[in-house]
């Protein structure tokens, strides 16, 4: 049986060559689905590890009661004070509760070569935003000296967009802004601008606070706030961790992204299926005095049936991995911006990941599997005298 | 046998072959009407608003609101005919979907969007009460809300004096465009200004942007360089542009869908090229003595050409309008305000012209093929 199977394999993929055409109508229909799949669920991917890797679990974010998003939410000077002593919130060296009030307005940069703007957050911090985000460096230049109009820019910003280089200055609200230093923190702070939160407030005539970051204690610390905070009747606030916040934000971005991908992937799929199955039956129908002649020295049909799947299995593999290959080549680490929870925009990377070429490559077997199984079942069936007798 | 039902003969030798072929290049419209579609609505989606509206917006960002004070200004340069202003209200239904409302001003808003058809008892009805609300007329579907409703719609920014989120409106009117691509674009709800502003608790006297009405459209540019000139180094600055350049700003920052959705295009046209190509080739391929035969008879290279040219025609046009069809459908189907994806003329004007292209593309080789057959070769089956 083996030696039946390993027999009429190698004679299937050894004639391979002769029908080029054909078989490389199933590797170019597969090696499509896939790339266009990979591709898409990349952009998914990136944008999903961009903003988590962004929220950690030991932070708690505060915003108003129903915001959803920082954009949206709005604090006065008051609460900021009370939210900061809450009990369950970690304290620095000097007994300072460890938490920042940070404001964030929106500024429409222009992307280099490009008319129209694009919405960037600018974030107005106290001291303490540097000691939450140990992450975050400034690599080129300085922080900004408190009080004065001064920026620091993510490097995903500085690269992209007119004026926001270092030492270049922006208009904002009718005075200049000086770029004083880049950062890196290879998350979603680095589309973002920042600068003093005092001065801020003052060039955008706002008097409270978007967020109030706080540091939690410890593991329980999360509760105590919240339970704190609820209990206070002069707030009403959201208390989640950073890391829920920044989840949240991608989840729209996820299922849009991820409809799209499953409906054009499942039409291709079916074009594909179609185009594997009209390989495989030219395919069978090329070889079918062959396979007559084999069965009638005594070859069994499961063999056969065995050996045609594996060919279209095999070619269907090529194709799926040469696909993945394109999307990996094409997109991976392409950086691009959508507009997040806070209408700006977030940069963040194409990320072709194993996890997802190996889901390319399932549907690849899937796909390969439908397409060779009803031609391998003809070729199979096919009676022995008429397929000798024919042509 | 007439040469119609010749080529459609030819077609058909093989059933299963034919059935396959038809049914990739479907899928392949198929998807090809749905993506054109959405990129229709993202690169174009602005085309219809006309240039004879300005927005004035807040030059920092559109999300910073303006002080309604530069209304009597700009209402005073010259060229402006009316002034609408509009405040993003943040409108969240129900758990967590968000809703495009804005409050103004019922009068303005009539008077500046005269494309928005609505009875006038229903706009009288709008002005006279306070909590009154109307809605476009997709909306209205999509939520089942009728006339004389009372609508309890959130805000994700404005609390009310007591604090509240919670804000309820008293639907008074909904309104329907004055053209199919108007009525596309009724998925917006408005709310009177005047209660808003008093009920809201912060940022009173503010409205988010301003939309000028001029009284000539070709005066776009210089009035609003105008406006702009007079709020320079402010802290108000205003950026002032068309309506139509303002709405494409503002799709443009959702990310280049235009070019993702043109990779796939591509990939899929790619993808159909050969296999419908290779299928034709194959075809041809059989077929060489056959063709032989017809020469034989006295048919011209040109009629043999035309022949195979034909049934390539004949599996992409078929293929083609089957599968825009159900696109069509489909598209009937599922959009709706959240995913506003129409297949129109436009989108079947290039599919139209895809499956031209395409049966050129796949036809003409093996067609050139054929037509070159020499009679004595192809008997003798060299």
């Amino acid at each position: 049986m083996w030696r039946q199977i390993v027999a009429i394999t190698s004679l299937g993929f050894r004639s391979i060559p002769e029908r080029l055409g054909p078989s490389l109508v199933i590797l170019v229909g597969l090696a499509g689905v896939v790339a266009v799949f990979t591709a898409l669920l990349a952009m998914a991917e990136g944008f999903r590890s961009t903003l988590e890797s962004t929220g950690r679990k030991d932070i708690a974010i505060v915003l108003r009661g129903g915001s959803s998003a920082e954009l949206n939410s709005g604090l006065p000077r008051e609460q900021g004070t009370l939210i900061k002593q809450a009990p369950g919130v970690a304290q620095d060296a000097s007994g300072r509760p460890l938490a920042s009030a940070e404001m964030m307005v929106i500024a429409e940069l222009v992307k280099t070569g490009e008319k129209l703007g694009s919405n960037i957050t600018v974030r107005g911090v106290e001291p303490a935003a540097f000691a939450l985000r140990p992450q975050l460096k400034v690599v080129e230049g300085r922080r900004f000296e408190p009080g004065l109009k001064e920026l620091i820019v993510g490097r995903g910003v500085a690269a992209q967009f007119q004026g926001a280089g270092l030492g270049q200055t922006l208009r904002m609200r009718g005075s200049e802004w000086t770029v004083v230093g880049i950062f890196e923190s290879g998350d979603a702070n680095e589309s973002e601008l920042w600068a003093d939160v005092e001065v801020t407030q003052s060039a955008f005539a706002r008097q409270g606070y978007s967020s109030i970051r706080l540091q939690l204690a410890d593991a329980k610390g999360l509760q105590t706030v919240k339970d704190a905070l609820t209990a206070d009747p002069r707030l009403n606030v959201d208390v989640q961790t950073e890391e829920q916040y920044y989840s949240g934000q991608t989840k729209q971005f996820r299922q849009t992204i991820g409809m799209l991908a499953g409906v054009v992937t499942l039409i291709m799929a079916l074009g594909a299926t179609f185009a594997a199955l009209n390989t495989m039956y030219a395919a069978v129908g090329t070889r079918a005095r062959e396979i007559a002649t084999l069965r009638a020295i005594g070859f069994g049909g499961f063999p056969v049936v065995v050996s045609i799947m594996l060919e279209s299995l095999a070619l269907a593999l090529i194709g799926g991995a040469t696909g993945a290959l394109i999307a990996f080549l094409l997109f991976n680490n392409m950086a691009v911006s959508t507009l997040g929870a806070n209408f700006t925009q977030i940069v963040f990377r194409f990320a072709v990941t194993p996890a997802l070429v190996q889901k390319g490559l399932v549907i690849a077997v899937v796909i390969g599997m439908v397409g060779g199984f009803l031609p391998a079942l003809r070729a199979a069936r096919q009676p022995v005298t008429t397929a000798l007798r024919a042509a | 046998m007439t040469r119609t039902g010749f080529v459609l003969a030819n077609l058909g030798r093989k059933k299963t072959r034919l059935v396959l072929t038809l049914l990739s290049i479907v899928t392949a419209f198929l998807l090809f009407g749905l993506l054109q579609a959405v990129n229709v609505l993202f690169s174009a989606g602005a085309d219809f608003v006309g240039a004879t509206r300005l927005v004035t917006q807040a030059r920092v960002s559109f999300t910073q609101s303006l002080p309604m004070r530069l209304l009597p200004q700009i209402e005073a340069v010259p060229g402006v005919d009316k002034v609408m202003w509009q405040q993003w209200f943040g409108a969240v239904w129900q758990e967590n979907t968000q809703l495009i409302f804005f409050a103004t001003d019922s009068a303005r808003l009539h008077a500046v969007y005269p494309e928005y058809v609505m009875p006038d008892s229903q706009w009288k009805a709008f002005a006279d009460t306070r909590t009154g609300m109307i809605v476009g007329r997709q909306l209205a579907n999509q939520y089942g809300w009728k006339i004389g409703d009372k609508v309890p719609i959130a805000s994700n920014i404005f609390p009310q004096q007591d604090g509240s989120k919670a804000w309820t409106f008293d639907l008074v009117g909904i309104y329907d465009g004055k053209d199919e691509e108007w009525q596309r674009s009724t998925n917006v709800g408005w709310i009177n200004y005047g209660y808003f502003d008093e009920a809201n608790q912060f940022g009173k006297g503010r409205a988010g942007t301003f939309t000028i009405k001029l009284t000539n459209p070709d005066r776009a540019a210089e009035v609003a360089s105008t406006i702009d000139r007079m709020f320079e180094n402010s802290s108000d600055e205003t950026k002032t542009q068309t309506e139509k350049d303002f709405n494409i700003g503002f799709f443009k920052q959702i990310g280049d869908i235009g070019l993702i959705v043109r990779w796939i295009l591509f990939a899929v046209f790619f993808t159909l090229l050969l296999v419908v190509g290779n299928t034709i080739a194959q075809s041809v391929r059989e077929r060489i003595p056959e063709l032989a035969i017809l020469k034989t008879l006295g048919f011209s290279n040109g009629s043999v050409l035309a022949f195979v040219l034909a049934e390539a025609a004949a599996l992409c046009i078929i293929g083609g309008l089957i599968g825009l069809g159900l696109a069509t459908a489909i598209g009937i189907a599922i959009g709706g305000a959240n995913f506003p994806i129409v297949v129109d003329g436009q989108v079947w004007a290039v599919g139209l012209i895809a499956i031209v292209v395409l049966s050129l593309a796949v036809g003409l080789l093996p067609a050139l093929r054929a037509s070159r057959v020499t009679i004595v070769d192809a008997l003798a089956g060299r």
